[in-house]
């Protein structure tokens, strides 16, 4: 660089160089067919979540018609459950539980395992050893027993089913975020910042964590399909939110009957594995696009 | 490390992870909302003022935090987790009586998804786009996507009505069935399905991660090395390239483990399978908090044992790990 720079107008190609990543990355995403289909389902899934209740507004557990009506009888376009409940309005409905909980759920365990692994991988000492055994310690708990038992004692809502989940998948997160640490704490922009005398929370907050990002959103994508799974696991172990309709309910209540009704347990069951599938194109999209040099594997 | 003195270490770290699991147990216990003594009592016939009382005097409930908290770690340390109150019984013997179907169900799930899903993987690595990798990605997103729970009940409904090949609730027939070897037939065609269930989850994770595994491994150099003195194909994947590719595999086997525990309480209930996962959701209905922490406690105790063997078993197959400082 001895020479001096060309006399170009210099605005220019600064903002360029500082938006590149993120745009290449939604280029790449773009192109991925299988996670534009997951996006455009989770979309339509939030929308009728958001919009339904309001086109059609009805209470959920109330029985509408005979019980269970196979498929495209009397107008039940997909029938009824064992208390005469319309699945369709089960379905348009019970997304909420689900939505709302893995969403709740995965902001938890995100802020959880940034909170832990930010400060064990930038602090390093006995504040990881403190903070990593802790991780140790919930990773030996089943996490699915764990939320049981959380959501037992404290009865079921959708408040203590969200934080119970969110409290018992954290670990993997933590270990992400303090692995980033490690690796960017040692780059030399962060020397620069230290160098200049920045204060450690304006190093972690600003400067580390912006560019840990790009596996944090993958990680986040994971954890909202993780949280769903186990918000419908929790349901079928009737441990729900009794005023709140789930897709995990209407498969609890319906299983006693399945030998004479496939369609009330299959439904819903089918409407939580494409809301999962799409969340996890989705974030499978998003991995590649982060990191195209792994798109081989 | 010398390995007596690593596993010492490891012992002494696992006891203290017992006695924290036993701190939470008790602190959730604890900051439950409710009456604490109606909470242990559970939906046991409505709980009298006598049994009310009685529990209030065992728990030392008027008692400040820490010496309920002592109260309770010293009865553990006799061995008592607490009483059931729906099977009027200890919890440990509620639960002993449970322990080793879900074992059985774990272990064998564990076994066969490692497998089978290394078999698949190794193959899948020689060719990275060929047509098994393509099925092991699609294996991975279901096994991903798909409510174990739902997959089970599916399988339910096509065996127990369509295809009656294997039956689809319990462990055995009954009283009325066979003995000797006929009842470990038995047993075994009753674990087909609930084994099947809850081994894809994992067959798909572990054909995965023993596919990027191998991939790495075939690209390093002692490989070319191995291909260019003549060695057979056979030898250099199995002899000189499996053995390395399966370290990843096993340290996640113990890592997996209490995930897989999760995933048994739900395929259990499916298939009404007589474990610890059916007595907990049991424990759910009948609000029977003491037999639910105490599950929780051997469960957890349970995947501590296996990441010891894990432990133990990755410094058998990897000798470099006895010198190599602690990552």
């Amino acid at each position: 660089m001895n020479t001096p720079p060309p006399a170009v107008p210099a605005e220019e190609p600064v903002v360029i160089e500082v938006e590149r990543p993120w745009r290449e990355a939604w280029r790449m995403f773009r192109q991925n067919t299988a996670a534009v289909a997951g996006l455009v389902t989770l979309t339509l899934i939030v929308l009728v979540t958001v919009l339904g209740p309001f086109v059609y507004p009805v209470d959920p557990f109330a029985p509408t018609g005979p019980l269970l009506l196979p498929p495209g009888e009397q107008g039940f376009l997909l029938g009824t459950d064992q208390q005469g409940r319309d699945l369709v309005v089960g379905l348009l409905y019970g997304s909420q539980s689900t939505l709302m909980v893995g969403a709740a759920a995965a902001a938890i365990t995100i802020t959880i395992g940034i909170l832990f692994g930010a400060l064990a991988g930038f602090y390093r000492g006995w504040v990881e050893e403190v903070l990593m055994r802790i991780t140790e310690f919930f990773q030996v708990l089943p996490p699915l027993l764990l939320a049981m038992v959380v959501v037992l004692l404290f009865s079921p809502s959708i408040y203590s089913i969200s934080i119970a989940i969110g409290v018992v998948s954290w670990t993997s997160t933590a270990r992400l975020v303090r692995a980033e640490f490690l690796r960017l704490r040692e780059l030399d922009f962060v020397k620069a910042e230290r160098a200049i005398g920045a204060r450690n929370a304006r190093i972690i907050w600003t400067i580390i964590l912006p560019n840990a990002a790009p596996p944090l959103i993958v990680s986040a994508a994971l954890s909202v399909g993780v949280a769903i799974l186990f918000e419908a696991g929790l349901a079928f172990l009737q441990l729900s939110d009794p005023n709140v309709m789930s897709w995990g309910y209407l498969i609890s209540v319906n299983r006693p009957q399945i030998l004479e009704a496939w369609w009330p347990v299959t439904f819903p069951g089918l409407a939580i594995f494409i809301t999962v599938l799409s969340v996890s194109l989705i974030g499978d999209g998003l991995n590649d696009a982060f990191n195209p040099k792994l798109r081989q594997r | 490390m010398r390995l007596p003195a690593a596993i010492a270490k490891r012992l002494g770290y696992a006891l203290v992870l017992l006695f924290a699991v036993l701190v939470l147990n008790f602190t959730l216990l604890y900051l439950a909302p409710g009456d604490a003594a109606e909470t242990i009592a559970g939906e046991a016939g409505g709980a009298s003022p006598e049994m009310l009382a009685k529990i209030r005097r065992d728990y030392g409930l008027d008692l400040p935090f820490f010496d309920q908290l002592y109260l309770y770690l010293f009865k553990v340390i006799q061995g008592d987790f607490g009483h059931s109150f729906y099977f009027d019984q200890p919890v440990t013997t509620v639960i002993f009586e449970n322990l080793a179907p879900t074992l059985l169900l774990v272990i064998s799930s564990l076994l066969i998804a490692i497998s089978f899903g290394t078999f698949l993987g190794v193959f899948a690595a020689r060719r990275p786009n060929g047509l098994l990798s393509q099925i092991i990605t699609v294996l991975a997103l279901l096994g991903y996507a798909l409510p174990v729970f739902w997959t089970g009940i599916m399988l339910v409904i096509l065996f127990a009505s369509m295809i009656p090949l294997f039956p689809t609730s319990g462990m055995d027939s009954g009283p009325l069935g066979a003995s000797g070897f006929g009842y470990i037939w038995e047993v075994l065609h009753h674990l087909a399905l609930p084994v099947l269930t809850l081994s894809t989850i994992y067959l798909a994770f572990y054909s995965r991660l023993s596919r990027a595994s191998m991939m790495d491994v075939l690209g390093a150099d002692y490989i070319r090395t191995a291909r260019a003195k003549g060695l057979n194909e056979r030898v250099v994947i199995f002899k000189h390239a499996l053995r390395n590719a399966v370290l990843p595999v096993v340290t996640f086997a113990g890592l997996q483990f209490g995930a897989l525990f999760s995933g048994a309480v739900l395929v259990e209930t499916v298939f009404s399978w007589p474990g610890l996962g059916t007595l907990a959701f049991d424990s759910i209905l009948r609000r029977d908090t003491p037999t639910l922490l105490g599950i929780l406690f051997f469960s957890a105790l349970i995947v501590i044992i296996a990441n010891l063997l894990t432990d133990l078993a990755y410094r058998l197959v990897d000798p470099r790990i006895k010198s190599a400082a602690k990552a």
